[in-house]
């Protein structure tokens, strides 16, 4: 890069010069467009965010079931516009920590069973009330309450006890948890005035943006919140959320200008996307997985060797590469990557016909093995079962697919049947992912997997402080899960979204959700 | 009594007599359906006590009929009850759903009928030559080629490539009319390429029947001009077949065309009612069948009526 290149951008970015102009002066000392325009965006970034001007977002996964009640959040859209709009208590970093959002700081007991947050002093709901500790403990409250039906009701069940104390929000656990901050992290945790009692789908919130129109499933504006607690974020004056479902619809608005950011973009199309002029396609590696997962008390799976037998027959490499084009890493037969805090590397399983066909063998069972699959599992997920299919036949194990409907697939399929494709979005931290689904008291056990062992390690690392220990004990615990689980996690997938780099900057990676977790519209400016 | 106000009458007490059978139907085809609302409500927390309560809360304990009168009645009175998966009140979130939905049947209606009409009688004006043939070659590659993919070309070339129209079609309160009608510049133009083909086509074929008539001949041999032949001799007998296809397109703009709505983003009834039916809503699939059943019923009847006061025969009774 050319000293003077590097000067016209720094000029452009601070305003002294147009985009227009420098384009041109940058065509001119010969570099080409695409290199003009990521150079503007380091630049832009440089020197810091510029306030003002509108964001339009096209985003996946909304319906006109939506609600702004936080409790009954379930997809992506009202996960995102929650994230524009309101705070929780705690929020997780790109760096997998937890960081205080309404709450400044954190501590416990040494056993780690009563933990006080110090609750944030000046914030300011939308309708001009200040946030107290109370508001807090109420929200918490309604959570906790099953009649709320929130998606936060079941990791809430861990809590005896809560209380204001002065400035402080305390809670007291059942046992102890060295994770609690990060189960205060849960997108559904959103503080609202009086813990949303009042009126839960009122839209008060305590965020960078408030609400201006909401139309569920449609079109969602907010507009900048003047008195925010956090002066450095929130640069827009004007934020829109359409909803496009369609993924074709997304990209198309998105090359043709009428939206600024996507989500959820498709592997295959990714390649596509990025030549598009002025697109940017950023995919963040991270906790989510494309999996089939086998019950392990049902017959023919309640065998191990069965169970090893599959796992060594499936291709991981050739997943990665068809299914996610690349977007995405092999598993190993944990819900666990690299992503997560505290992670021991595994020896990586790979595909070996040769191995499968002796644990097939020694397992004595020699029928078809029936496999449930549809693309509402995850996206390829049929493709996915066809290849997996084809890698089995020459290990000798015969695999016959059952293609099921997309619509009820989640509540006739999955979770019911012995063996199916299906996906998890993965959580902040371990605990909470063998939790939700690989203890034998968890509700959603889909691998019927129960191991006293597996869980008596995750229970005691629940409690154990001392990291260097708890490690080792999420190591034993990942060690029994891949070589003695129900789950075959050939892949993690990679969040893709896009954006025009003419018109937005400040992008950050982050593994924890879609669209910078949720927070792209209060992170990033205008370029 | 008049003959033709007697037709009229019988014909809209039938539509009405339909209408109240098709109720019937969609009641008892959202009532076979497994489960019941308040299991649907409940979901996994449903224990036996809670379902028998809220049964009773929701009169489901009653038997069938007494039910559908019930709703039946309220729905007439405008009533359509509460969306179980947000809690709304349906009537009040289909009133802007059902504009939007009008708003660009409507739209297209307006090209499509005369467009139609006028490719219809050049068709017929140049039977077997080059105007002909060209038409017909093209309205049918329109029809033929599905929906979402005439509606993807069009984003391709008019909205990313060479951008003069949006291709994301979404409309709210807060817009005005002219900018709602060049938001949906691209789901009018796939509506209308699909729509034309037939009643272009049925414009053509009533005509040229007509055509084969004695009294065009004694038109043609008291030489007038072929055009003139056409449209005042001829499609004032063609005009029957040609308002029933119509009013088929046109119940089909309504009802049937939640895919275009889908590649365009446009919140129309189509794209509400699947989002609904997807959470097992069952007051809303009731209410939205009940209106697509009426807009039907509705637009069929305005056919049999235009038809009969077409017919001579009955405008005129001996």
């Amino acid at each position: 890069m050319s000293d003077e290149l590097a000067y016209l951008a720094a000029r452009a970015a601070r305003g002294l010069m147009s985009r227009r102009a420098f384009m041109g002066r940058a065509a001119a000392v010969g570099a080409t467009a695409a290199m003009a325009d990521t150079l503007l965006g380091t630049a832009a970034r440089a020197a810091g965010p510029k306030n003002g001007g509108t964001l339009k977002m096209g985003l996946g996964g909304g319906e006109s079931t939506n609600s702004l009640d936080p409790a009954l959040d379930a997809s992506q859209v009202p996960f995102m516009y929650m994230g524009t709009m309101g705070n929780t208590l705690v929020t997780v970093s790109p760096t997998g920590e937890a960081v205080g959002e309404l709450a400044t700081g954190w501590e416990s007991t040494p056993d780690a069973v009563t933990w006080t947050f110090k609750i944030r002093k000046g914030v300011e709901f939308h309708n001009g009330k200040t946030m107290t500790p109370d508001d807090v403990l109420k929200t918490i409250q309604r959570h906790s309450d099953k009649k709320s039906k929130s998606g936060a009701f079941g990791i809430l069940q861990s809590i005896k006890e809560m209380k204001v104390d002065g400035d402080n929000f305390v809670v007291t656990l059942k046992s102890a948890n060295a994770d609690l901050p990060y189960l205060m992290a849960d997108y559904h945790l959103v503080i609202q005035p009086n813990g949303g009692l009042d009126k839960p789908d009122a839209g008060i919130f305590t965020g960078a943006y408030k609400l201006k129109s909401f139309e569920p499933g449609v079109r969602i504006e907010m507009e900048k919140f003047k008195n925010y607690w956090d002066p450095n974020v929130g640069h827009f004056d004007t934020v829109v959320m359409l909803v496009i479902n369609d993924s074709t619809a997304r990209n198309a608005a998105l090359q043709s200008g009428q939206v600024d950011m996507v989500n959820s973009v498709e592997p295959r199309v990714a390649d596509l996307l990025k030549r598009a002029p002025h697109v940017t396609v950023d995919a963040s590696a991270g906790r989510g997985f494309y999996c089939f997962n086998m019950f392990c008390n049902t017959a023919p799976f309640d065998n191990n060797d069965l169970r090893m037998a599959l796992k060594l027959a499936i291709d991981r490499e050739e997943l990665v590469k068809k299914i996610l084009a690349g977007y995405g890493s092999v598993g190993n037969d944990t819900p666990i990557n690299k992503s997560y805090p505290m992670f021991e590397p595994m020896p990586q399983r790979s595909y070996d016909p040769e191995k499968a066909k002796f644990h097939f063998k020694k397992s004595g069972y020699s029928g078809d093995i029936l496999l449930r699959t549809a693309d509402a599992a995850f996206s390829g997920a049929v493709d996915a079962t066809s290849l997996f299919q084809q890698s089995a036949k020459k290990a000798g194990i015969n695999i016959t697919i059952k293609r099921e409907p997309n619509d009820g697939y989640w509540s006739s399929v999955w979770n019911k049947e012995p063996f199916s494709a299906s996906y998890w979005g993965g959580r902040p931290t371990q605990d909470q992912m063998f939790s939700t689904a690989y203890l034998s008291t968890s509700d959603w056990n889909d691998t019927r997997f129960k191991n006293p062992k597996f869980d008596k390690l995750v229970l005691d690392a629940r409690g154990e402080l001392d990291k260097a220990k708890r490690k080792e004990m999420y190591h034993e615990a990942n060690m029994l899960l891949r070589d003695e689980g129900g789950l075959i996690n050939p892949m993690f997938n990679n969040f893709i979204n896009a954006y025009r780099s003419d018109r937005v900057a400040g992008w950050h990676d982050n593994p924890n959700q879609d669209m910078m977790n949720g927070k792209a519209a209060v992170l990033c400016w205008q370029a | 009594m008049h003959p033709v106000v007697r037709l009229v009458a019988q014909r809209i007490a039938l539509g009405l007599l339909l209408l109240i059978a098709a109720s019937v139907l969609i009641f008892v085809g959202t009532n076979i359906l497994p489960g019941d609302v308040a299991q649907a409500i409940l979901g996994q927390q449903a224990t036996p006590t809670a379902l028998a309560n809220l049964r009773a809360q929701m009169g489901l304990d009653q038997p069938y009929y007494i039910r559908y009168l019930h709703w039946l009645f309220a729905a007439m009175h405008g009533d359509l009850g509460k969306s179980l998966a947000n809690g709304q009140d349906i009537a009040t979130e289909i009133q802007g759903r059902l504009a939007n939905t009008l708003f660009l049947a409507g739209v297209s209606a307006a090209i499509i009928a005369p467009m139609s009409i006028i490719l219809g009688l050049i068709s017929a004006l140049y039977e077997g030559r080059w105007p002909d043939k060209v038409l017909s070659g093209i309205t049918l590659a329109w029809v033929s080629l599905p929906e979402f993919l005439l509606g993807y070309i069009l984003i391709y070339f008019l909205a990313v490539e060479y951008p003069i129209a949006p291709s994301v079609s979404t409309v709210y309160d807060s817009m005005g009319f002219w900018a709602k009608l060049h938001a949906i510049i691209l789901p009018v133009m796939v509506l209308v390429m699909v729509s034309v083909g037939h009643t272009m086509r049925m414009t053509r074929a009533a005509i040229l029947n007509v055509m084969q008539s004695a009294y065009i001949e004694t038109a043609e041999l008291k030489g007038l001009r072929p055009f003139r032949v056409i449209l005042m001799h001829a499609f004032p007998n063609a005009i029957s077949p040609i308002v029933n296809v119509l009013m088929v397109d046109l119940a089909y703009l309504v009802v049937g065309v939640v895919v275009t709505e889908v590649v365009f983003v446009y919140p129309g009834m189509g794209q509400y009612l699947v989002d609904h039916v997807a959470k097992r809503d069952v007051p809303v699939v009731q209410a939205v069948g009940l209106i697509f059943a009426a807009v039907y019923i509705g637009l069929n009847m305005v056919a049999d009526v235009v038809s009969i006061l077409a017919n001579p025969r009955l405008r005129h009774p001996k």
